[in-house]
């Protein structure tokens, strides 16, 4: 039984029949790392954000479940809901400059979590805080907990967010393109500290990327999505020895390691992108959206 | 060390404003028509009678030399006299200011709160008809200006409803123990609730007239940024760590959306002040403002002057305080 599991979801603009996920279904094992891709505008984060219930209000969801450690979110009353997520996921966010409050220091925000939701002491919820800083490579742990926002780099914040996901022990954690918004000296690393976080703690991964060199680094199983569609749910070996769907072939083929190492990205090609649309468009008729 | 810099600086430009204001006001009263010491007079003095007490008042001298008559005494603390009443001009003025104060206070906290619960309301229940019914009570609130919500009041509540006062500032008969002039301060430090309720409700529908226009920009403004706030990714992150709604806007997006609405309210509150002259006048209250109508129709100079130079003052004092404020509250300003 999987620890996420997301059957047939269907979102749409509130009022409208614009789909943007159309019968989503995949699966997150406890501890396992699934990665995400498709892409801008395939409904990604929208998947995220519909897991931890931060969906725009503009955006509705029209079908489907969403069930996690056995319970269906989306017959939880909103509170009960919340609370759920608070305690078992996390999300580790794209850009770190506004993920953290600026008008807040760096140690409530790791702890508020731990003290206000999950009741812990004060100083219990400090201490996990300093350990989990140690972890994602934090020497003044001190000093940085007492910091604002606005005097840290970066990378240092994008740690800190790392850290403050990993702190309560989630099951699950969403990481939405975790290194996009960053220095590429960075990213690297960030990359290795979710990695090795995410072993040592055997926290479940939903990995959102458009990256399939870091896919094939860091995921055990990966689904591919177009258009809120999804085309593709593999695990990585079998991805990258034979993809199912042409578009995923396409992909592959796009992503310059694979192919020539300093090559220039080839796009999908437009019959690709036709026979795709027209998967697409052949789903709406048979689901009768 | 840049603290005390930058506070001897502010300490400089409030003086130039001060003195600016201070040369502008002597000058134009002067020149524009209306004769103190005529109207002083009784009918039928003498052209030598208005010669005279125009020379006791030091009135014939030019403006320039009035002037720095006037300017060496208020270097030592005399602002001189009243013509009308003639006592010494600080004096009246200080015994008046208290009342001012009091009721630009409570009407500063009225609008604060009445304003603070609307953009509070309205982000809670964002897009519900709650919420519409709000930005349309704002709208009506701005269209209307202070001294008309005044008119309204007492008409509804004076005349109609009579549960406030709408005259003065305490029930005449009643007996005051107080030695200062800040009587709701006084009423509560001594524990004179009955005389506390009695000056409240002379001061609430005043204060309340004042604070309508005010509550609804700060409803609006702090309406709009706390829903600008409540898109940005720390306030996302923080619901997806299982926090309410409540507690979101309350923690996470209003001390981060309040800023922008602190130095305006600063702005509107000198306006507020500003508007205390007419509704003084308009609910027969005694404070500064109703003096300064009274100095105005009497060509009393020397008090207009004091009046004036003290609403300055207040002016500059305000700003400074919303400066210190936003300081304080803002981490990114703190340590630059
Ligand atoms: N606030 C919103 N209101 C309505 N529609 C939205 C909103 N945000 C995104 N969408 C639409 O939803 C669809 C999916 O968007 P989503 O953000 O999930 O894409 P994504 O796959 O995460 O792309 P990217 O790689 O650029 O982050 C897009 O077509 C987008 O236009
Ligand atoms: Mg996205």
């Amino acid at each position: 039984m999987s620890f996420l599991s997301i059957r047939n979801l269907s979102a749409r603009l509130k009022g409208r029949s614009d789909q943007i996920l159309r019968h989503v279904s995949l699966e997150v094992a406890a501890g396992e790392v699934r990665g995400l891709v498709g892409e801008s505008g395939a409904g990604k984060s929208m998947i995220g954000k519909a897991i931890l219930g931060t969906l725009p209000h503009s955006v509705e969801i029209s079908g489907g479940e969403i069930i996690l450690d056995g319970i269906d979110l989306l017959t939880l009353p909103s509170a009960k809901r919340r609370q759920l997520i608070g305690a078992k996921c996390a999300l580790i966010p794209q850009d770190p400059l506004t993920a953290l409050n600026p008008s807040r220091r760096i140690g409530p925000q790791i702890t508020n979590r731990l003290v206000d939701i999950l009741g812990w002491s004060r100083s219990d919820a400090e201490a996990r805080a300093r350990a989990l800083l140690a972890e994602v490579q934090i020497q003044d742990t001190e000093r940085v907990m007492r910091s604002y926002p606005h005097e840290l780099s970066g990378g240092m914040r994008q740690r800190i967010l790392i850290a403050s996901a990993f702190a309560a022990e989630p099951k699950l954690i969403i990481a939405d393109e975790p290194t996009t918004a960053l220095d590429v000296t960075v990213q690297k690393q960030i990359l290795k500290l979710i990695a090795a976080l995410q072993a040592r703690h055997g926290t479940a991964l939903l990995f959102v990327t458009h990256d399939l060199g870091v896919v094939s680094k860091v995921c055990q199983s990966l689904s591919v999505l177009y258009a809120g569609l999804v085309l593709e749910d593999s695990t990585i070996p079998d991805f990258f020895h034979a993809p199912k769907h042409p578009y995923s072939r396409a992909l592959l083929a796009a992503t310059p390691k694979y192919t020539d190492p300093d090559g220039s990205l080839t796009p999908v090609p437009d019959a690709i992108i036709e026979t795709t649309r027209a998967e697409v468009a052949a789903f709406d008729r048979s689901a009768h959206v | 060390m840049l603290f005390l810099q930058s506070v001897t600086l502010r300490l400089c430009t409030t003086f130039i404003t001060l003195f600016g204001v201070a040369l502008i006001v002597f000058f134009v009263i002067r020149v524009v028509p209306g004769n103190p010491i005529a109207m002083m007079l009784p009918p039928g003095a003498t052209e030598a009678d208005v010669a005279r007490l125009t020379a006791l008042y030091g009135l014939d001298k030019s403006i320039p030399q009035q002037f720095l008559i006037w300017l060496s005494g208020v270097m030592q603390g005399d602002f001189g006299n009243s013509i009308t009443t003639k006592q010494p001009v600080l004096q009246l003025v200080l015994s008046r200011l208290p009342a001012t104060l009091e009721l630009s206070v409570m009407a500063l906290c009225i609008a604060i709160v009445i304003g603070g619960t609307m953009a509070l309301t309205g982000t809670r229940l964002r897009g519900s008809k709650t919420e519409a019914a709000i930005d349309i009570g704002n709208g009506m609130a701005l269209s209307v200006p202070d001294f008309l919500w005044g008119l309204i009041l007492i008409l509804t509540f004076g005349v109609l409803m009579p549960v406030f006062h709408i005259s003065g500032r305490v029930t005449p008969s009643l007996a005051l123990p107080f030695s200062t002039n800040f009587y709701l301060t006084e009423a509560a430090l001594r524990l004179r609730f009955d005389l506390w309720l009695d000056i409240a409700a002379h001061m609430f529908m005043p204060a309340l007239a004042l604070a309508i226009p005010l509550a609804a920009i700060i409803g609006q403004l702090l309406k709009q940024s706390l829903k600008e706030t409540m898109h940005l990714d720390y306030v996302t992150l923080a619901r997806t760590k299982g926090y309410s709604e409540t507690h979101v806007i309350l923690h996470e997006a209003l001390p981060n959306a309040i800023l922008p609405t602190l130095t305006l309210v600063g702005v509107q509150f000198t306006f507020l002040i500003g508007g205390t002259v007419i509704i003084e006048r308009l609910f027969s209250y005694e404070g500064l403002g109703n003096m300064a109508i009274d100095a105005v129709i009497n060509r009393d100079l020397p008090l207009i002057q004091g009046i004036v130079i003290l609403f300055a003052v207040i002016f500059t004092g305000v700003n400074l305080l919303v400066d210190l404020t936003y300081a304080a509250l803002n981490p990114r300003l703190r340590h630059a």
